[in-house]
């Protein structure tokens, strides 16, 4: 075992404890490590922004190398800012009508193909009680369509179409337990990291692996 | 016991995730379809091969996504296959940096020659469909500001129909970015990783064919680590895992017991 010496992990030592201690109660340490997050989280993005973004997107072309169609964009972008002054607020709609007509374009169709279609696709599948895999697409196809009468609000269920909604719901109901083992899986995952970090990083404690 | 102190369960659940790390006692890690699909892709490529990698993640699902990244960074470096790393996320390059130095530090391998490290860019599927249509487009420089076009690996590497195969990292929505406009208009091959808590949602697009597979959470991280026989972070965390999943077991057995006891009393 061996402390470490490095500032910056006895830091990330001190924020780690301060947001763990919200689960005995919330308290000022906490409430520190919240706002440093935040306005670390802040300051990072606008320098790596600044850096990475404006000056070699717009500034260099625009100022060394004579690109002057990318003051177009940039006005639309300015546009948009002008949404923090009530009086010129209204030309930020310009630059949202823009920004949502293009990523529409670009959005819809290739989701529709995605998402839609292509798990379509994936119910069409062989049917058969004779291996394995044929079992599996029955329960596929047999899920997809229970759920989505389940999902059909327009007719009252009732009788059988009540009795399919429900076998829907078991469905859902089996999904909805996968996730939660993966959150817990999720959320403890992240405590291990921690674990691991002043295990390893601020005692300098050899783990095996 | 149904009154129990919500913080009595967290101190038992945090000493049971403590603990194992001192005890090891080597569980199994049995190896899921989804992870080995991956890692038979990878398997089959060649030297000529490019392999994208995209640490799309900050640093709060961090602890669940690097060990994937590491492990499949250690892979293709074994492999020889060429990697490209890169991020959609603004913090990501920030976290991958440490971890492509120390793997490429154990494998000898230069960067720029075997491997490229790309900066972060704005707008994510603008990123993407760039990418697709032109690298240099979307990278003209890499991370540490070298034109592109004088980085030895780029020689043959242009557009989608270079990238063999591109795996997204993710805690949020971005692997639906490289799915929507990468692999749907351009049929680029690709797999993912993702933190436990999406990963559910996946399976509807490993099954249709769209993901060639898929790494959920520290488990999927700990099965690659199996995979490559390097035993490192996942698998170390894994112990605490199922030991933490015991506990909260006996919690909600204990827990419903209380209940149904308290429901006969009344």
């Amino acid at each position: 075992m061996q402390l470490s010496i490095n500032p910056w992990v006895w830091i990330g030592v001190f924020f780690t404890f301060s947001v763990l201690s919200f689960l005995y109660k919330d308290n000022p340490f906490y409430k520190l490590a919240e706002h440093v997050t935040v306005g670390v989280s802040i300051g990072y993005g606008a320098v790596i922004i600044y850096s990475n973004s404006f000056l070699p997107r717009f500034y260099d072309p625009v100022f060394h190398q004579g690109r002057f169609e990318l003051i177009i964009p940039a006005i639309l972008g300015l546009m948009m800012i002008l949404r923090i002054v009530p009086k010129y607020s209204w030309l930020s709609r310009y630059a949202i009508c823009f920004s949502v007509g293009a990523g529409s374009g670009m959005a819809i169709p290739r989701s529709m193909q995605a998402s839609v279609l292509r798990q379509l696709e994936a119910t069409m599948l062989d049917l058969s009680f004779s291996s394995g895999q044929g079992i599996n697409n029955i329960i596929i196809f047999v899920g997809v369509l229970v759920v989505l009468i389940y999902f059909f609000f327009s007719k009252e269920h009732k009788g059988v179409f009540g009795g399919v909604a429900k076998i829907g719901i078991w469905f859902l109901m089996i999904g909805f337990g996968a996730t939660f083992g993966y959150t817990v899986m999720a959320r403890l995952s992240l405590f291990i990291g921690r674990v691991l970090f002043i295990l390893q990083e601020f005692l300098g404690i050899g783990l095996a692996g | 016991m149904i009154q129990i102190d919500r913080r009595i369960i967290y101190l038992i659940i945090a000493l049971s995730m403590v603990l194992p790390f001192f005890f090891q006692m080597g569980l199994p890690i049995p190896i899921t379809k989804e992870v080995k699909d991956i890692y038979d892709y990878i398997e089959t490529l060649t030297p000529d091969d490019v392999v994208i990698l995209s640490g799309d993640f900050t640093p709060s699902v961090s602890p669940e996504l690097s060990p994937m990244f590491e492990a499949l960074f250690r892979h293709c470096l074994k492999k020889n296959v060429k990697v490209i790393a890169m991020s959609l996320f603004i913090q990501g390059p920030g976290l991958l940096a440490p971890i492509i130095q120390e793997v490429a530090t154990d494998y000898q391998k230069v960067n720029g020659v075997d491997y490229a490290f790309m900066p972060w860019v704005v707008g994510w599927h603008i990123v993407v469909i760039n990418m697709m249509e032109d690298i240099t487009r979307a990278f003209p420089t890499d991370y540490y500001g070298t034109n592109i076009s004088e980085l030895p690996i780029f020689q043959g590497i242009h557009n989608y129909e270079d990238y063999d195969l591109v795996v997204s990292f993710t805690g949020s929505s971005a692997y639906s970015t490289w799915l929507v406009y990468g692999h749907e208009p351009y049929g680029v091959t690709l797999a993912t990783g993702v933190t436990a808590v999406s990963a559910a949602d996946l399976y509807p697009y490993i099954q249709s064919g769209q993901f060639i597979g898929m790494l959920g959470g520290l488990k999927g991280a700990a099965e690659y680590e199996t995979l490559i026989d390097e035993k490192r972070m996942a698998t170390m965390g894994m112990e605490a895992q199922n030991w933490a999943h015991v506990v909260i077991i006996l919690f909600i057995i204990i827990g419903n017991i209380g209940y149904l006891a308290m429901g006969k009393k009344r």
